[in-house]
C-alpha cells in the first residue's frame, strides 16, 4: 500500500483502468508528453501509448464531443478540461448530448464518459482558474457529478465514474491535490457513487460539505468538539444525484443542519440541500438551516481569493450560531 | 511577399438539370437496377415529406422539417456508405435514413412526439437527429476516433448545412479530423438557406468547400442534385477514409425547396422567382429524364411508383398513429441504467396522475 496525494490516487485510478480496460482512452489538452499541467496523467502516455492517452487542439467543446461520439460508440473516454473556467464551451456538448443521449434514444446510445476538471479557489491562480461552479451541471438531468475531497475517494470515486454506465462530470478540488497524503491500496476497488460519506459521527449539528471545504470543516469541527460541541460531518461526494436520506437520517439525529461549500451561495447546491431538508426534515430541525458559503461575487482575483471563502472560523461561527437553537 | 500556400476548390456534376450526362458517367450509373433503386428512394422520400406536411397541416404530426429538394444529398450519401458506417445526421435527412433502414413510422414518431422514433430498429449505431446545430460533427469525429482506435474498416459521416457552417463545432471537428487523420465524412448540405439567412450573410467565402482548406482537409463541391455525384464523390471520400487518408469535406449544392419547417413562411424572407428557378433544376426531373432517356422509364413506370410509394407512406402512417403513447413513467427510465434513488419519487408522483396529467391545464 502507498501513501498518496489526492492527485497521485487520481494518476493510479486512470492507470488502473487503462491497463484493465481497453475502451478507456484519455484525451485532453497537455495530457500526453506533459503528463496534464496538474500532472494527473503523468506517465501515463510513456505507460500506455499515444493512442490511450491523446493531446488534443485546444478546443473543449470539441474535447467533450468527441468524448461523446466515442462513448456512443461502445468506448469509456476519460476527457480532461484543464480548468473550470474553461469547462464552458462544453456546456452545450454535456446538456444537450452527454446527459440526453440515453433517454432519446430510448437506451440504444449510451453515454459513458467522464469530463474531469479541476475546480475551486486557494492556489494563487490566474483569473477564469479559480471558480467552483459546480451546481451548473448539478442541475442538469442525466449528468453525475462527483467530487472527491481524499486521495482514498479520488481513487474509489474515479474508478466508479470510469465504469459508470452513465455520463460524470467529475470535478477535482484542486487545492487539496497535495495538500496531505493517504495510504491507498491500488486494486481496482471503486466506491459506490450517489451516496455520502460520513467524516465524523456527531450528535449536535450535522454539516454537509464536500471537495476542498471538507478541510476546513473538519478543522472547525475539531476545535468546536473541544468546547463540547459534537458535529456529524458529511461529504457529499456525490454532487448530483443527492443522496438524501443520509443527511435526513443525520438531522433527524442532530435536529440541526449547517451547509458549507465554496461556491456562490445562491441557486448553489446548499440551497437545494437546504429545500429538501425543509420539504422532508423541518419537524426534525430545531432551528433555521444555516449556510456558509462563498459571496454572490466575482471570484475575487488572488489578493483577495481566501476572503472569499468560508474560513475555518467561518465554519466554525456559523456551527455555533446553529448551537443557539432548540 | 511570396505564395506560401495555396488552393483550389474542384466541383463535379455528371448529370446536368436536364439529365444530359455532362461527362462521362461514373462505374455505379453502368448498372440500371442501381439507377431505377436511386430514382425509386428518391421518389418515396418526396412522397414521404409531402405526407409528413399534410399530416403535421391536419394536426397529426407536431412541427416538421421538409427535406424537399434534398432527395438525391440524402438518398446519395447514404448509399455511400456501408452498414457498419455511422451516420450523425442534422434533422431533415430523411431519405438518408431510409437508405440506411429507419423506418417511416420510426420518423413521423419522432416529429409526432414519441422519443421512440430515435430508437432504430435498424441502423443500431447512426446516431437520432441533432437538432442544435452542428453539433453533430463532433460526435462523427469521436465515432471515427474509435474506429481508428480499434482498428476497424469503418467510417463516420456527418451531415449539416450551410448556416452550420458558421458554428465553431463544425471547424472543431474538422479540425481534429484533421490532425489524427481520422476517418470521416463531414457533407455540408448547401442548400442556400439557414431559415431566412441567406448564405451570403453566412459568409464571404465563395464556396463552402473551402472551409476545409483552414483544416487542412481535402474539400470538394458536387451538384447536390445530382445523385450520381453525390454518390459517387461520397464513395470516394470513404474509400479514401477507409484507407487510413483521413477525413473529406463535401458541400453539396442544392437548395430547399420549402419552407425551413411547417411553423415558418419563407415567403417572409425570399421571392418566389427564386424558388420557381431553383425548381427547374431539382433533382427528381434530371434522373427522370436520364432513365427515359435510356429507355428504362416511362410513364406507366412513373404512375406505378407514385402509387406503391403512396402505399408505402400509408402504412407507416398507420403504424405511426395506431402506436399508442409511451407510458408516462418513460419519461424517467431512461435518465440513467438505473433509476436513482430520488427520482422514484418523482416517477412515483407522475405516474399517481397518469396518462392525463390529471386533467385541465391553465
Amino acid at each position: 500500500m502507498a501513501e498518496v496525494s489526492l492527485i497521485d490516487a487520481l494518476t493510479m485510478a486512470m492507470s488502473w483502468e487503462l491497463e484493465h480496460d481497453p475502451d478507456v482512452v484519455i484525451l485532453g489538452e497537455d495530457v500526453g508528453v506533459n503528463g496534464g499541467v496538474f500532472r494527473a496523467t503523468a506517465g501515463l502516455q510513456n505507460k500506455f501509448g499515444e493512442d490511450r492517452v491523446m493531446d488534443t487542439p485546444l478546443a473543449e467543446g470539441m474535447i467533450a464531443g468527441v468524448s461523446i461520439g466515442m462513448a456512443a460508440q461502445g468506448m469509456r473516454p476519460i476527457a480532461e478540461i484543464q480548468f473550470m473556467g474553461f469547462i464552458y464551451p462544453t456546456v452545450d456538448q454535456i446538456i444537450n448530448h452527454a446527459g440526453r443521449i440515453r433517454n432519446r434514444t430510448r437506451g440504444r446510445l449510451t453515454c459513458p464518459m467522464v469530463l474531469r476538471a479541476p475546480y475551486g479557489g486557494g492556489i494563487h491562480a490566474p483569473e477564469h482558474h479559480s471558480e467552483s461552479t459546480e451546481a451548473i451541471f448539478s442541475h442538469m438531468p442525466g449528468v453525475r457529478v462527483v467530487i472527491p475531497s481524499s486521495p482514498a475517494r479520488a481513487y474509489g470515486l474515479l474508478l466508479a465514474a470510469i465504469r459508470d454506465p452513465d455520463p460524470v462530470v467529475f470535478l477535482e478540488p484542486k487545492r487539496i491535490y497535495r495538500l496531505h497524503k493517504q495510504n491507498v491500496e491500488d486494486n481496482g476497488k471503486a466506491l459506490p457513487l450517489d451516496v455520502c460519506y460520513i467524516l465524523r459521527e456527531g450528535t449536535d449539528v450535522t454539516v454537509v460539505t464536500w471537495g476542498a471545504m471538507t478541510f476546513e470543516t473538519i478543522k472547525a469541527v475539531d476545535q468546536l468538539a473541544k468546547k463540547g460541541i459534537s458535529c456529524e460531518v458529511i461529504d457529499l461526494a456525490t454532487i448530483s444525484p443527492i443522496d438524501y436520506e443520509t443527511i435526513l437520517e443525520s438531522v433527524e439525529k442532530t435536529g440541526r443542519l449547517v451547509i458549507a461549500h465554496e461556491a456562490a451561495r445562491s441557486c448553489g447546491v446548499g440551497a437545494e440541500i437546504a429545500a429538501i431538508v425543509a420539504e422532508k426534515g423541518m419537524y426534525d430541525l430545531k432551528g433555521p438551516i444555516r449556510r456558509v458559503t462563498g459571496y454572490d461575487v466575482i471570484m475575487p482575483l488572488f489578493r483577495r481569493e481566501m476572503d472569499y471563502m468560508p474560513s475555518v472560523m467561518k465554519v466554525a461561527d456559523v456551527i455555533q450560531e446553529s448551537m443557539q437553537d432548540g | 511577399m511570396e505564395t506560401i500556400a495555396d488552393f483550389e476548390i474542384k466541383y463535379s456534376q455528371f448529370l446536368d438539370p436536364q439529365g444530359k450526362p455532362s461527362k462521362d458517367m461514373p462505374a455505379l450509373a453502368k448498372d440500371t437496377d442501381e439507377l431505377l433503386d436511386m430514382y425509386r428512394q428518391m421518389t418515396e422520400t418526396r412522397i414521404f415529406d409531402a405526407k409528413a406536411i399534410n399530416l403535421q397541416r391536419t394536426g397529426k404530426l407536431g412541427t416538421y422539417a421538409s427535406c424537399l429538394g434534398h432527395e438525391a444529398t440524402h438518398v446519395g450519401l447514404a448509399l455511400a456508405m456501408q452498414e457498419s458506417d455511422v451516420l450523425a445526421p442534422s434533422y431533415r435527412e430523411y431519405g438518408a435514413m431510409f437508405a440506411r433502414g429507419v423506418t417511416m413510422a420510426e420518423i413521423l414518431l419522432y416529429w409526432g412526439g414519441d422519443e421512440r422514433g430515435s430508437d432504430f430498429a435498424g441502423p443500431r449505431n447512426d446516431f437520432p437527429f441533432c437538432v442544435p446545430i452542428a453539433t453533430q460533427c463532433l460526435h462523427a469525429a469521436g465515432a471515427a476516433m474509435s474506429f481508428q482506435h480499434r482498428g476497424e474498416k469503418r467510417c463516420a459521416v456527418s451531415i449539416n448545412g450551410d448556416g452550420g457552417t458558421s458554428e465553431g463545432a463544425f471547424y472543431e471537428a474538422m479540425n481534429i479530423a484533421g490532425a489524427r487523420s481520422l476517418p470521416v465524412v463531414f457533407m455540408i448540405v448547401n442548400n442556400k438557406w439557414a431559415i431566412s439567412v441567406p448564405i451570403e450573410m453566412q459568409t464571404a467565402t465563395e464556396t463552402l468547400a473551402q472551409k476545409a482548406v483552414a483544416a487542412g482537409i481535402p474539400g470538394i463541391q458536387v451538384d447536390g442534385n445530382d445523385i450520381v455525384a453525390v454518390r459517387h464523390w461520397v464513395g470516394k471520400a470513404l474509400e479514401r477514409g477507409r484507407r487510413g487518408e483521413g477525413p473529406t469535406l463535401i458541400e453539396a449544392v442544392t437548395y430547399r425547396l420549402s419552407d425551413h419547417t411547417t411553423a415558418d413562411d419563407s415567403s417572409r424572407y425570399r421571392k418566389k422567382d427564386e424558388v420557381e428557378v431553383a425548381w427547374k433544376v431539382e433533382p427528381l426531373i434530371r434522373m427522370r429524364s436520364y432513365l427515359t432517356d435510356l429507355g428504362i422509364w416511362d410513364d406507366d413506370k412513373e404512375q406505378a411508383l407514385l402509387e406503391s410509394s403512396a402505399a408505402k407512406v400509408d402504412e407507416a402512417v398507420q403504424t405511426y398513429l395506431n402506436t399508442p403513447k409511451a407510458p408516462v413513467e418513460s419519461m424517467f427510465d431512461y435518465m440513467y441504467e438505473e433509476l436513482p434513488e430520488f427520482l422514484e419519487e418523482q416517477r412515483d408522483h407522475a405516474m399517481k396522475y397518469g396518462d392525463t396529467n390529471g386533467g385541465d391545464h391553465g
